[in-house]
């Protein structure tokens, strides 16, 4: 067994132990990147010096018996929309390509803090708009598993790092989707915590009132102790929330006796692959086994969360990135006034998909419009958060369903109908508009050898929920058939 | 303008007295150089987010108790989107369907000299932006622009008038009511010049008896209540003379000049005013309860009209000093320190009406504050009603106080100006002044009372002026007679 | 989610990409005015969900007053700020002319 093998508990231990220094695991992850990143395409950008320094400064600390804990000299990694102070930092956007924040996050803080070792930044879809990663500046992301299939999106390079071993654990942000899909596709668990769990200080915004930081990981123990350390109050995040943090590794040996599991019939509807729908059978079984209780529940508004989170998403998105306009940071494409400065650097340094939704939000909340989209919108928001109060309130746990219609699907094969690429987001989203907490667990392979997860959903702050009963249905880690 | 109506509402921006900018906790005040006072923050670095001030809250909320509005139990912050090099994230952060403040009003005399209530629509709270220097005179004939973002995120707060002023004299003195009441409340530093206070004239003109509104036309860059009044006046004349002529008014914005005393249209790109307003996601909403709406209550000082009440009724001060002192919110708070440890009102306001007040008038200097130490002020004057020092040369210790630190007590014993009240003393100047003097001694024995003023000033002369000319000329005439 | 009648206007496009500091070439504006136009398609399906006196939800965790003090801070260094300016000019931030 490789050290790029080992789950981060393992590392943890080995490191603990002295099978191995810090500095041994990072060398090891390196020439792995090296090795896969052209393929894969899961790195944007490699920070080998840093990483081996940082390294060698928490082999001192193990030295001297001051360890900062399990996350000190494991070596990881950052969607690249999680500013690092002195570290480029580009959103996968030609507008960032040479933006450097001058500032951390606050959940590499928490990070870096603890002694983790950063490899890198990750491949994302453009300003983590997307469903595939193929619509990264920096080049297309390819799934392990398949090099013709994505990885999904948008922290496609996120999950890729994790499930092809180029580092223990990543932090990945999901706003529709963007963790739980491509942990879906990639067999890796992903968790998407409750909004406000985690601070966005430092985290570059989609859209504001759904993006939140998560975790890809090997194994449900691992996100655990990852959010346990990133999670909790930030005085630079007014949204942030003051409830105090629990011990999610500790949750994931609870075992789920006597929990109620609800299964939504709306999730369930024509069009989820048979693979998918198999994997929650076996889930089900798996969880009334172990002495949970199943039952069918309704949540009537589903269908409406789709087209209410892309009016919200795009509207906040069209604002978020009005400040790329040349004039402070990144990209300005010369010209000889201010207006047509502007506008040269904004169309040149946005995708299409971004100028898409940029386009869409801009309509939506232009005079006139308002009405009829956005604030319709936010009331609809409502009616799907009411959803899931009333049954979180009638006593059930958490929620099962698929997180996404299908596996993976071939690069290029959506890339021509955003509203096809749209729908890929149809089991992830109310989530995000409801504000809570869930989790993709990796249950097996498709007949197509790609992985097939499966999503549970919780009650707000009721993340130890979703590790207990996430780490009951987890099976061993699915490896990527990798030729090196 | 007899045949004509004038209709003007008021937009005011005030920046608010706080240590730190709105959503940072970067410097407010402007001292050094540019972007110096900057952060991620008010930078709008990406993935930067807002913490509101609570400070800034309590201001604002407060601004709408000085002037009579409701202030919201539940208000929140909104997006205003749109493009401009000092505005750093492309979106000011603002208040649109929930202030935090509606509903005020203010009393003010109108052309004849009666009251009126001038009604306020709204207060809002928001962020203000940055300062673009221009590299030649002006924005229009510049190659390039400079912008500086130590100003980007000062908080402000907009006020909005209703339309219910009708002449250039009602708008000044609206103008100048409020920004007493905002300075007495302690919540700007209200300085037109400085752009601590800012002014946007609406106005629209149109004939008697017509009910419809003209057309309305804004005019900006006023940066006193005086270019407020001739800004109207001109624009009054102007829109009358296009309306005389068949020409039509354009709305627009125009820009007073105050050398040329004109007003001309602003130029800008034009682009469309759509400001896409939507709830700012970054920040909860503000709930002010009970508890904390008394506390803001009880940190309001004693506003004009009660001041007023107490000078002239309590203190016994004449209409016309109260008033003066009132106008001036320095020299009034000066006052009641001063009044407070020597406690004759008249005798106070003297002094600060005279001599302090010209003091203060003397420098280009602009003051929030009188310079001086009200216990030391208390100290001088009662010294001069113990007798140990005159009037004349209390003034002169006076102007040294101003400015610096020094105390009375070592102004008045660096120069000696300590009158000698020992009549041991002054028994024996007396003594010699009257056998060095026998001419006028004689005279005054012959009944010439006028000669005992020349002796006084004998034996001021030989005390270098120390003596108290009140006890010289007792001892003089005791000797003489 | 017909098409034909389609939901956004070319000149709708151009307005919405002014207000958007976006320029379209009209290769572009063709695919935009397509492509918005089905996604808005799908979106009508909102409208059929009757919301009357539904509450609009902004905020989904019921957060309120979190404010920071009026206590001043760390700045950032005038030259890391203006490290990753596009073009500075002394303190300063350099833009081209404004009008």
């Amino acid at each position: 067994m490789t050290i790029t093998d080992m789950s981060l508990k393992d590392m943890a231990i080995g490191l603990e132990e002295k099978q191995f220094s810090s500095q041994e695991a990072t060398q090891e992850h390196l020439e792995r990147i090296e090795k896969l990143n052209p393929q894969l395409g899961a790195y944007i950008s490699v920070t080998a010096k840093e990483a081996l320094a940082a390294a060698e400064a928490s082999d001192k600390r193990r030295a001297n018996k001051e360890s900062k804990g399990p996350l000190d000299g494991i070596p990881m990694a950052l969607k690249d929309i999680i500013s690092t102070n002195g570290i480029a930092t580009t959103c996968a956007s030609r507008m960032l390509e040479n933006y450097t924040p001058p500032y951390n996050s606050t959940c590499w803080q928490h990070l870096e803090d603890a002694g983790a070792v950063l490899l890198g930044k990750l491949n994302m879809d453009e300003f983590a708009m997307g469903s595939s990663t193929e619509t990264s500046y920096f080049g297309v992301c390819h799934n392990p598993f398949d090099l013709d299939y994505v990885p999904g999106g948008s922290s496609g390079g996120s999950a890729v790092a994790v499930a092809a071993d180029m580092a223990a654990y990543t932090l990945g942000t999901d706003t529709g989707g963007s963790i739980r899909q491509p942990a879906h596709f990639c067999g890796v668990v992903g968790i998407k915590p409750t909004y406000g769990r985690v601070s966005r200080f430092g985290v570059i915004p989609y859209a504001s009132s759904l993006d939140q930081v998560g975790v890809l990981a090997k194994t449900c123990a691992d996100a655990g102790t990852v959010l346990g350390a990133i999670s909790g109050k930030d005085k630079m995040d007014s949204t942030s929330a003051p409830e105090p943090i629990p011990d999610y590794a500790a949750a994931c040996t609870k075992g789920v006796k006597g929990l109620r599991i609800g299964i939504a019939k709306e999730f369930c509807a024509a069009g989820i692959e048979d693979a998918i729908l198999a994997e929650l059978k076996r889930a089900v079984e798996i969880l009334e086994r172990e002495g949970a209780v199943v039952e069918d529940i309704s949540l009537p508004h589903t269908e409406y969360a789709l087209p209410a989170y892309y009016v919200l998403a795009s509207a906040e998105a069209s604002s978020n990135l009005a400040r790329y306009d040349g004039v402070r940071y990144g990209l300005r494409i010369p010209a000889d006034n201010l207006h047509d400065m502007m506008i040269a650097t904004r169309s040149a340094g946005f995708g299409p998909e971004v100028k898409r939704r940029i386009m869409l939000g801009t309509y939506a909340l232009s005079s006139g419009y308002y009405d009829a989209y956005y604030n319709k919108t936010l009331q609809v928001r409502t009616l799907i958060k009411q959803d899931y109060d009333q049954i979180f309130a009638s006593g059930f746990d958490c929620i099962l369903t698929p997180p996404a219609p299908s596996a993976a699907f071939r690069i290029g094969e959506n890339t021509d109908d955003p509203l096809t690429m749209y729908m890929q987001d149809v089991c992830t989203v109310p989530v995000n508009l409801a504000g809570l907490p869930a989790m993709v667990v990796p249950m097996g392979l498709n007949a197509e050898g790609l992985p097939i997860g499966i999503q549970l959903i919780g009650a707000p702050f009721g993340e130890e929920k979703l590790f207990a009963a996430g780490a009951a249905i987890e099976g061993p880690r699915i490896i990527p058939p990798l030729d090196i | 303008m007899s045949q004509y109506l004038t209709t003007i509402g008021l937009e005011f921006h005030a920046e608010l007295k706080t240590k730190t900018k709105i959503f940072c906790s970067c410097p407010t005040d402007f001292a050094g150089d540019a972007n110096t006072h900057i952060c991620p923050v008010c930078l709008g670095l990406p993935g930067v987010l807002p913490v509101l001030n609570r400070h800034a809250v309590e201001l604002a909320a407060k601004a709408g108790m000085a002037l009579n509005c409701e202030v919201s139990k539940f208000s929140k912050f909104d997006r205003k989107n749109y493009f401009y090099p000092d505005l750093p994230k492309g979106y000011q952060v603002t208040q649109y369907p929930l202030p935090i403040c509606r509903n005020g009003w203010l009393m003010v005399k109108d052309e004849d000299g009666n009251d009126k209530k001038i009604r306020i629509n709204r207060i809002h709270m928001e962020e203000d932006a940055g300062k673009l220097v221009h590299s030649g005179s002006n924005i229009s004939d510049s190659s390039y622009s400079l912008p500086d973002y130590n100003r980007a995120a000062v908080p402000l707060i907009e006020i909005v008038t209703e339309p219910d002023m009708s002449s250039a004299e009602e708008a000044k003195n609206f103008g100048e009511t409020l920004r007493l009441m905002l300075a007495y409340a302690d919540i700007s530093d209200v300085k037109m010049e400085q752009g601590s206070l800012r002014c946007d004239v609406n106005i629209s003109i149109r004939p008697q008896g017509q009910d419809e509104l003209g057309v309305k036309v804004e005019i900006k860059n006023l940066n006193s209540f005086r270019a407020v009044y001739r800004a109207i006046v001109y624009e009054e004349m102007r829109q009358k003379s296009l309306i005389d002529n068949g020409i039509p008014i354009v709305q627009e914005t125009r820009l007073w000049d105050d050398a040329a005393g004109e007003t001309r249209p602003m130029r800008s790109k034009e682009d469309a005013h759509d400001y896409r307003y939507f709830p700012e996601p970054d920040l909860p909403p503000i709930i002010i309860d009970d508890q904390w709406m008394a506390e803001i209550a009880a940190s309001m000082p004693e506003m004009p009209d009660a001041k007023r009440k107490r000078l002239t009724e309590e203190l016994g001060l004449s209409d016309y000093d109260a008033g003066q002192l009132i106008a001036n919110p320095p020299l009034a708070h000066f006052f009641d320190a001063l009044y407070a440890e020597y406690p004759e009102a008249k005798i106070a306001a003297n002094w600060i009406l005279g001599d302090i007040a010209k003091l203060m008038n003397s420098t280009e200097k602009e003051y929030n504050v009188v310079p001086l130490s009200a216990s030391e002020l208390a100290f001088l004057l009662k010294e001069i009603k113990k007798g140990s020092i005159n009037n004349n040369s209390a003034k002169t210790v006076l102007e040294e106080m101003f400015d610096s630190d020094k105390k009375a007590a070592d102004i008045i014993a660096e120069h000696g100006f300590s009158q000698i009240s020992d009549t041991s003393v002054l028994d024996s100047a007396v003594a010699k002044i009257i056998e060095a003097n026998p001419k006028p001694v004689a005279d005054y024995k012959a009944g010439k009372q006028a000669a005992i003023g020349f002796l006084v000033g004998q034996v001021m002369k030989e005390t270098k002026g120390q003596a108290n000319p009140g006890m010289v000329k007792e001892l003089l005439e005791k000797a003489l007679n | 989610m017909s098409n034909n009648d389609s939901l956004i206007s070319s000149g709708d496009v151009e307005y919405v990409a002014k207000l958007a500091h976006l320029h379209l070439d009209e290769t572009e504006k063709k695919d935009m005015e397509t492509k918005l136009g089905s996604i808005l398609g799908y979106m009508q399906q909102l409208q059929q969900i009757d919301t009357t006196g539904v509450e609009a939800t902004t905020h989904v965790l019921p957060l309120a007053n979190v404010f920071r003090e009026d206590i001043v801070g760390e700045t950032l260094d005038t030259e890391k700020a203006l490290a990753q300016a596009p073009e500075r000019d002394g303190n300063y931030y350099k833009v081209p002319k404004i009008l």
